[in-house]
């Protein structure tokens, strides 16, 4: 049932040269749609999942940035503790290779702020935006039109960008555990009951 | 005499009633709150995560589908430019294993808010009504077009969103995806402060 072996490229089956062309056609479409089908299975997944944390209401996502509405957070940190848990199992495992981008200081706190002063305006972000659309929150549409204005804006610059600041402080794949000189296990041992302890707090103190 | 003391007692005793009566709504928790436990979806979006890198290979993300659709648009209205840009050139747009991920995401929530009886149908959130009134909407699709523009531009720069870098790449310890989790929040409190509390 592991799709990870099929992709789109070309080169995907060994056998795909030996075919006619009818046949390689569908070698590569077949596992393509099959991926397509699973994208959109995820998501159904996933937007359920944002509508019932209620991350798809403008008043709590923003409740959130007021810190007066502390369900993102919860929502947030409990998928990094129980996700953490269950990729770093699977790896160790071999069922599935880790996928992170590369830490760019530079790139990461300019973007990051820039992203935080628009997800302050908009009060969605791009999952719970697409979440808020099929909720009915129709403010959400001019949201869309500025997002892809935006992104159309980025790759407008992006060749100057990937000159200049995405190259101060590139570091490539870099994990906190790496930063502290530690190894991964030992470091997930202190780590995720550190992030149990901030979430246990926080639900101790938040009134919602 | 008598007349002034009431007036007096009646300015006293309504005024913090006044001052009640013009808040309500405007704080958050007025209105209503998620249909699920936020520790229940958190387990299960940190199990989804698990999933779709077993299945496909792929971290949960949301922004750069907005990407593939504004690049697919830009093929429409200007298909040499478009495809003379780096951005596309190193990630040609199509409708791909993300882009099906968002619609997906809508039609899920969907059938949350239908199952919940949460569907809005709204154009203004009560929130910002309760703060920009109800005339506002103009103000509130504006702020939300250049919040768009600007969200979308910082995803595509720090390389992610509240998802790919939030969730995805937080769980994996990416150093990366610690920092610009924290600049969302640092931009988006100071924004959302500015705006409701000041």
């Amino acid at each position: 049932m592991n799709l990870t072996t099929h992709t789109s490229e070309p080169s995907a089956s060994p056998l795909a040269g030996d075919l006619v062309p009818d046949q390689q056609q569908l070698v590569k479409e077949k596992p393509h749609s099959d991926q397509l089908l699973a994208g959109a299975i995820f998501g159904v997944i996933f937007g359920f999942l944002l509508q019932k944390g209620g991350v798809a209401k403008y008043h709590i996502l923003i409740g959130s940035l007021l810190l007066e509405d502390f369900t993102v957070m919860k929502v947030m940190l409990t998928a990094i503790i129980v996700g953490g848990i269950g990729v770093f199992s699977f790896h160790a495992l071999g069922l599935v290779k880790l996928d992170i981008k590369p830490t760019r200081y530079a790139a990461n706190i300019i973007g990051g702020l820039v992203f935080g002063v628009g997800f302050g305006l908009l009060g969605y972000c791009p999952g719970t935006g697409a979440a808020a659309l099929g909720q009915g929150n129709w403010d959400v549409l001019a949201g869309i039109v500025g997002l892809l204005l935006g992104s159309y804006l980025f790759a407008e610059l992006s060749s100057a960008l990937g000159k200049t600041i995405n190259k101060w402080g590139e570091r490539g794949e870099l994990f906190l555990n790496e930063l502290f000189g530690m190894r991964r296990p030992a470091f997930l041992l202190i780590w995720i009951p550190l992030l149990v302890i901030v979430v246990l707090a926080i639900d101790r103190i938040a009134v919602r | 005499m008598t007349r002034y003391i009431m007036v007096g007692i009646v300015l006293v005793l309504g005024t913090p009633g006044l001052a009640v009566a013009a808040t309500a709504g405007t704080g958050p928790l007025d209105h209503s709150g998620p249909a699920w436990s936020p520790y229940l979806v958190g387990g299960l979006i940190g199990l989804l995560s698990m999933a779709t890198l077993y299945f496909s290979a792929r971290p949960l993300g949301a922004s750069s589908a907005y990407a593939a659709l504004a690049g697919m648009l830009g093929r429409v209205v200007a298909p040499k430019h478009t495809e003379s840009l780096k951005y596309f050139q190193d990630k040609p747009p199509a409708v791909n294993w993300g882009f099906m991920l968002l619609l997906g995401t809508v039609v899920g929530a969907f059938l949350a808010a239908w199952q919940g009886g949460e569907l809005t149908n709204q154009w203004l959130p009560p929130l910002w009504a309760s703060r920009f009134g109800e005339a506002s909407l103009p103000m509130r699709l504006a702020a939300a077009l250049i919040g768009g523009i600007l969200m979308a531009f910082g995803a595509r720069l720090a390389g992610g969103c509240t998802s790919g870098h939030g969730i995805s790449g937080t769980m994996q310890l990416s150093v990366g995806s610690w920092i610009a989790v924290s600049c969302f929040f640092i931009g988006g409190i100071a924004t959302a402060m500015l705006m409701f509390r000041v």
